[in-house]
């Protein structure tokens, strides 16, 4: 893909990732920051294909190590944020 | 392998794009929040799959390798970290996030070409870096490895301008030469950038930063997609660029902060006041019988919590406390601080835990007009957020923060463990006065005496 195509897709994406955030209360400032966290580490098919097309042993060693960076982030991030999701089940249905 | 024809690749990561949409704005409501993390999750199962079945990949035991040992580090620690700590956790997660980010651009550096594409890598390896080292170091603040107020190095502002002046030609060179060694170059100057960046944050607004970075490495993620030529690490991470931006703002505005105020309001001086020495003034320290006829015969309280409560895991005994006082005619409400603790919500989410009704808690704003018909304010393990200075003292780093008024409640008990300063480092000059009892000890086992006491009045 082009280069301005990709740029429209970034400047469509700002506004969308304003739009949907934009009425958020306090109590989920943190679940929603760690909610995003675990989204960026989307970087993992990023450096999954960069492993899987290296051509030589520090590019493939450099690309496992962010493999498993990336890896920690995305696991890790979801799950982090499910727990602390955890503690607001069982109000919901009396609200 | 290449089982999937691009047409397919393309709709499975569109697939995972609209997921992140959903999981962000589901998120930002109670009642979905669960369910939207778990579709953001499920979004990036389907990308991860895709992308193993779409691409022609060598080495691919050792990426699964790879992702298990990741797996295998972070689940258990998910797991297992205690509501405390959560916040240091959700740093380091973003910070790998942002090194991972780093290393795929300079990577990817050798089979870039083209104005837009170069500049793309240096953004990402230097951002990467910046938010690698810097959430490191917001990881030590929290986890207390090292001291919580704000450090200022001799010529702090020099160092800052001469890293920001390396990066700046790295960058051009990189652009101008394509070279990978300067790249690498550009993410060490990055390192120490990111490091100079958080060092003057102060306790008190290291989440804020963390959600700074959160953003950046959104921002970094969406260059390392305009790289690689992949519009699902693009879009996913501008969401997170974006929303990020937002509710860093919202954030900082809960606390009436402003962002470069607490970038840079150390190096400008001034936001370094308060002492963490100990003042040997007097202060009033009594036993828990006393606090318990102040509870017991008070028409109304306010329970102000703080992180005290979550160290001690005292949310149980609390809620025990208020429901007992309850019983005996008097009301109690919880004046919920936005920032109390360590991160946004933390005693919303502490006290549901401990089934106090989601109508007992009322927030700043609606809580403060009451406080002057208040016969007690009980402050348990909290500082900062019912600090006076933040109104009275421009020099003091929180100035400027809206507190919790329990100084206009005819009576105050704070419940502490010492006279040690909160995580701001500011003495409370609320402690010293003659309105205001102290009784000394840890959250729990203090409201368990006094809980006692009041059932036995």
């Amino acid at each position: 893909m082009d280069g301005v195509a990709l740029l429209t897709i970034f400047v469509l994406a700002v506004f969308v990732g304003f739009e949907v955030v934009s009425k958020v209360s306090s109590t989920l400032h943190t679940p929603l920051m760690s909610g995003a966290n675990a989204i960026h580490g989307i970087i993992l098919l990023g450096s999954v294909i960069v492993a899987g097309q290296a051509d030589s042993t520090w590019v493939l060693v450099v690309a496992l190590v962010a493999v498993v960076l990336a890896t920690m982030n995305l696991v890790g991030g979801f799950v982090v944020t499910d727990r602390m999701l955890e503690m607001f089940k069982g109000r919901g249905g009396e609200r | 392998m290449n089982l999937l024809p691009t047409t397919w690749t393309g709709l499975l990561y569109l697939f995972a794009t609209v997921c992140f949409i959903l999981a962000l704005r589901g998120l930002s409501s109670p009642r979905t929040a669960r369910r939207g993390n778990l579709i953001g999750a499920f979004g990036a199962l389907v990308a991860m799959v895709t992308v193993f079945l779409s691409t022609a990949l060598d080495n691919v035991l050792l990426i699964l390798i790879a992702i298990a040992v990741g797996a295998a580090i972070a689940v258990p620690v998910s797991h297992r970290v205690k509501m405390t700590a959560m916040p240091q956790l959700v740093a380091l997660f973003n910070g790998v996030g942002g090194g991972a980010a780093a290393l795929v651009a300079l990577l990817e550096l050798r089979s870039s070409s083209g104005f837009g594409a170069l500049l793309a890598v240096a953004f990402t390896v230097l951002v990467g870096a910046v938010s690698f080292a810097g959430s490191g170091v917001t990881f030590a603040k929290l986890q207390e490895m090292m001291t919580t107020r704000p450090v200022l190095l001799p010529g702090q502002r020099w160092l800052m301008g001469a890293s920001l002046a390396a990066a700046l030609v790295l960058a051009a060179l990189v652009l101008a030469t394509g070279q990978t060694w300067l790249a690498a170059v550009l993410l060490v100057v990055g390192l120490v950038a990111g490091v100079l960046l958080v060092l003057p944050v102060g306790g008190a607004d290291v989440p804020i930063a963390i959600s700074l970075l959160n953003a950046s490495t959104g921002l970094a993620v969406a260059a390392s997609g305009f790289v690689l030529g992949n519009v699902l690490l693009l879009v996913g991470g501008t969401l997170v660029g974006a929303s990020g931006t937002i509710l860093t703002q919202a954030m900082a505005a809960a606390m009436g902060r402003s962002v470069t105020g607490i970038l840079f309001g150390a190096l400008k001086g001034g936001s370094t006041a308060g002492s963490t020495a100990v003042s040997d003034r007097p202060v009033r320290s009594s036993s828990a019988e006393d606090v318990a006829i102040l509870l017991g015969y008070a028409g109304r309280v306010v329970v102000v919590p703080g992180y005290g409560l979550a160290v001690a895991q005292a949310q149980h005994t609390m809620a025990e406390l208020a429901s007992t006082l309850e019983t005996r005619g008097t009301e109690v409400i919880y004046g919920i601080h936005p920032v109390a603790g360590r991160m946004p919500g933390h005693m919303n989410v502490l006290l549901a835990e401990a089934n106090v009704p989601y109508e007992a808690l009322e927030e700043m704003d609606q809580v403060n007009p009451k406080m002057k018909t208040a016969d007690v304010a009980l402050v348990v393990g909290a500082n900062d957020v019912v600090n006076p200075a933040a109104e009275t003292s421009p020099g003091s780093p929180i100035y400027g923060m809206p507190i919790l008024k329990v100084s206009d409640a005819q009576q105050v008990v704070f419940l502490k463990r010492s006279m040690r300063p909160g995580f701001a480092g500011i003495e409370n000059e609320l402690l010293y006065e003659p309105k205001t009892t102290l009784l000394f000890g840890d959250a729990k086992e203090s409201l368990t005496k006094v809980l006692a006491a009041v059932k036995n009045l």
